[in-house]
């Protein structure tokens, strides 16, 4: 009877749901603009995905969890391809002898945010309105069903060149993010996975819910005011409940890789009301923490997402550059993420920064 | 030095003759429809002066003919695609993200192929030379004659793109071939797109360039000739051919580094006043600043090296009409001295505005003598505020900068300008962008991912590559100097990989050695 509840996902809703995951993504998880490519195709050829409440899965149902894992730069040149992402799902099935009911994605921010609609076109079911993040982490262990202290494996790994691995038993999320990134590695970087099948039951408890109608509609407010010429960034805060930490342009990026990721820092030197101030930026290919004159302000797991000024889309941390005019915004975090075992694992001390999480949104300071 | 630089824009054909840098002579002359008799015209002025009746070493030409072929579909013939890269990419095939009828108009065979490279140069699969020879013999029975090659990290490796090279050479000989990785950048689709556009136009360069060679050759000189591209820097002639989409964006970049050289600045922003737009960009260290990443042409994403340009529609021939007062976006174009009413004819256009209020003296003065004052200041009111926000949203700092008003409407830039510290004019203004042509150097650039380096080491590798393709290009090795240098961690990678951006731009060598 779940089956009255599914809805329809329209090209439009895929073109917005572009735009609001890339602001989820907080500087990283990719461009969704191949993932978006392939859902035009697949569109085109007739293929449709239908969206589903996480409330509506049965207790006993089997949801593949996707996410394309690698190197953005490498994904520039091995172009997203909705049939790999599929392949890795299929895996799941044949070694757990299971049917899945549906797909969600491991990180609605980014390029992921538009992965499991990928596969649930090419597998006629439908995509759970659900993810594991609200947004974009770097690791494995980073997720609402790792905080959960749900089973990490098996994880599937497909390269479109024939090879196929599967992580069968790990100790530890940790352990996951481990070796699958060794065989993602020697995949050339990149590679189409599915994580451990969770339940119904499991993604009821511990999904992170509604994230892809968030997406899509943060893109169509952002969309709607640019359309309109009205000032998108202050449209979006209003629509999500955000806050606008800082405006100016960007003075300095400091970029370095440091095992395997992308660390660094960006300042913006401020405008308008922020004139005489600076902004500095720490980021772990996600931005992590936000500094104003030396202060922190904000910090993960509380979404900064930094905008273009004028027309609201995300500014990557791979793509952000000198002389950029940018607005920085903060958005609440979901609620699994701020517990005090969910800042364990992806509070400020995850990403090595000697700070008592504080968040912009939290009761005592909505008074303030 | 002895230089002619010539600029092909909407309106005018420009030309100026350069010596030891500075500006002898400059003509202006209407564009024709044929480009050539423009061109022809313009240089028998500038000959017909006596300064000009010297050996020159160098014609340099700047055009938009080959991006307004794309923008306006014309022009454009049948090209082959073979996408070297499977089984990776397939669900985005090569014109996958082109507007339909642009797809329609050159797609004429699409091949994909096993093959390619991963990022640290290991091949991703054997290349399928099989495939590439019964993709060759397809083209050949097809008749196509242009065919573009794209190869996943081909930037990298470009041996995937050569071998399919010498497959074609040796089976449709008559075919054009462009190599995606002579374009340029990582970016599998959109280095493939700049290649199919540039095999599309392939026909066009030859004989629009053939066309520059006999109108230089009818006009009595023998100078080698050379063509401008976006980042400000020229190419021969015959390199020109062979990479029309290397000259997409020359015309602003010309004018913004002519009104460097005319006025000695290197920082400030850069109004030119044409007749249809003005384009407003900045200065920095003598160069555009560039635009961000990617770059729509004619509604294809590429990744062109594009000057960061904000153009509106108000230019010398723009129409003013409507209730409040409007200039522009319209415009009479090349046809403003037949319709404009300082030179008899009918439409009130803003060169007759600037005439009446004196800003300018051309025409016939006493055809604009009704005009009414309230017309007038309305008039020159809106120009006024749509160059102003302009200004205001492409300034990147706080306070006030000098702005550099040049082009042949530069009369419509305002004596002052709020955020303006200065509004600087300078002798041949009008022709700036023929003097950009005129002073452009040529360049060569390299953009790869180095393991295993230091950053030194790595920024002088890449280095030392783009020294080598600008001296290829035909720059004088001792006169070149690194003009930006960009270098980028790679996240998720292993071995310390950095990815290395090196754009290096000396003077154009010798003639004896071209």
């Amino acid at each position: 009877m779940s089956e009255r509840q599914l809805k329809d996902i329209s090209l439009e809703e895929i073109e917005a749901l572009a735009v609001g995951a890339w602001i989820l993504g907080t500087g990283g998880g990719g461009s969704p603009y191949l993932g978006l490519l392939n859902l035009r195709r697949l569109y085109a050829d007739g293929h449709r995905v239908q969206l589903m409440s996480p409330l509506d899965l049965d207790d006993d149902d089997w949801v593949a969890v996707v996410s394309n894992m690698g190197a953005p730069l490498v994904g520039q040149e091995r172009l997203a391809d909705s049939r790999s992402i599929a392949r890795a799902v299929r895996m799941q099935e044949e070694l757990n002898n299971i049917k899945f009911r549906a797909v969600m994605s491991v990180e609605i921010g980014g390029g992921n945010g538009m992965q499991a609609l990928m596969a649930a076109a090419h597998l006629g079911i439908p995509v759970v309105d659900a993810d594991c993040m609200g947004r974009a982490f770097p690791e494995a262990q980073m997720t609402s069903v790792a905080i959960g202290g749900l089973r990490p494996y098996p994880c599937t790994l497909y390269d479109p060149r024939g090879i196929e691995a599967v992580v069968t038993k790990v100790p530890s999320w940790k352990w996951m993010e481990r070796a699958s990134r060794k065989i993602c590695v020697e995949m050339g970087s990149i590679a189409s996975t599915s994580k451990a099948p969770r339940t119904g039951r499991e993604v009821k408890d511990w999904g992170i819910h509604f994230t892809t109608t968030a997406a899509i509609r943060i893109g169509r407010v952002v969309e709607g005011a640019n359309r309109r010429h009205e000032d998108p960034i202050a449209a979006m805060l209003a629509s999500e409940g955000g806050k606008q930490l800082f405006t100016g342009k960007i003075v300095d990026v400091e970029r370095r890789t440091t095992e395997g990721f992308l660390r660094g820092s960006a300042t913006i030197e401020g405008s308008d009301g922020d004139r005489g101030d600076r902004l500095k930026l720490s980021f772990q290919n996600e931005w992590v923490v936000a500094w104003r004159n030396g202060e922190a302000i904000a910090m993960c797991p509380d979404l900064i997402c930094v905008l273009d000024s004028v027309n609201g889309h995300a500014v990557g941390t791979e793509t952000v550059r000198y002389g950029q005019r940018v607005t920085v915004v903060a958005l609440p975090a979901p609620t699994v993420l701020t517990s005090a075992r969910g800042l364990e694992f992806v509070g400020p001390r995850a990403f090595g920064y000697d700070l008592d999480f504080r968040s912009l949104f939290s009761p005592t300071e909505a008074g303030a | 030095m002895k230089r002619i630089g010539i600029d092909v824009g909407g309106t005018n054909t420009d030309a100026v003759l350069l010596v030891d840098e500075k500006v002898v002579h400059s003509v202006k002359r209407p564009t024709t429809a044929d480009i050539t008799s423009g061109i022809l015209d313009a240089l028998k002025a500038l000959r017909a002066n006596p300064a000009a009746a010297i050996p020159v070493e160098a014609v340099v030409i700047g055009t938009t003919h080959f991006i307004n072929a794309v923008v306006q579909r014309r022009h454009l013939q049948k090209v082959a695609a073979i996408r070297i890269g499977l089984p990776a990419s397939a669900s985005l095939p090569p014109f996958c993200d082109w507007p339909a009828d642009l797809a329609a108009m050159v797609s004429g065979d699409i091949f994909m192929l096993e093959g390619g490279h991963d990022y640290d140069g290991r091949p991703f699969m054997p290349l399928d030379t099989a495939g590439l020879k019964a993709a060759a013999r397809r083209i050949k029975d097809k008749g196509l004659h242009s065919v573009a090659v794209c190869s996943s990290f081909s930037p990298l490796d470009p041996s995937c793109e050569t071998t399919a090279r010498e497959i074609l050479a040796d089976i449709c000989p008559d075919a054009a071939v462009t190599l995606s990785h002579d374009l340029g950048r990582i970016g599998l689709l959109e280095r493939e797109n700049a290649a199919l556009l540039n095999a599309a136009l392939n026909d066009l360069a030859v004989t629009t360039v053939a066309a520059f060679r006999k109108a230089i050759a009818d006009s009595g000189l023998d100078a080698p000739l050379f063509l401008t591209q976006n980042d400000g820097t020229v190419m021969q002639a015959e390199i020109a051919t062979a990479f029309p989409v290397m000259s997409f964006a020359s015309g602003a970049t010309n004018s913004m580094r002519g009104a460097a050289h005319l006025s000695g600045l290197a920082d400030a922003m850069v109004v030119d006043v044409g007749g249809t737009t003005s384009d407003i960009g900045q200065l920095r260290h003598g160069f555009p600043r560039e635009a961000n990443a990617v770059v729509e042409v004619g509604g294809v994403r590429t990744l062109f090296r594009m000057p960061d340009l904000l153009s509106i529609g108000l230019g010398g021939g723009s129409h003013v009409e409507g209730t409040p007062i409007r200039v522009g976006p319209l415009s009479v174009g090349y046809r403003l001295t037949s319709e404009a009413l300082v030179f008899g004819g009918t439409r009130v256009t803003a060169t007759d505005i600037a005439v009446a209020a004196g800003l300018v003296d051309v025409g016939d003065r006493s055809r604009v003598a009704s005009l009414p004052g309230t017309l007038i200041d309305a008039a020159l009111a809106d120009a006024k505020r749509k160059l102003e926000e302009t200004i205001d949203r492409m300034k990147t700092e706080a306070g006030d900068v000098p702005l550099l008003a040049v082009g042949g409407g530069a009369f419509l830039v305002p004596e002052r300008l709020p955020g303006v510290s200065e509004i600087v004019r300078v002798p041949h203004g009008d022709c700036a962008n023929a003097v950009g042509a005129a002073i452009a150097q040529v360049s060569g650039e390299a953009d790869q991912v180095f393991r295993e380096l230091s950053r030194n080491e790595a920024i002088a590798a890449a280095r030392s590559i783009a020294e080598d393709r600008a001296v290829q290009a035909g720059a004088a090795r001792v006169s070149l100097k690194t003009i930006d240098v960009e270098d980028m961690p790679i996240a998720y990678l292993p071995g310390n990989a950095l990815r290395v951006r090196v754009r290096v731009a000396g003077a154009i060598a010798e003639p004896a050695l071209v």
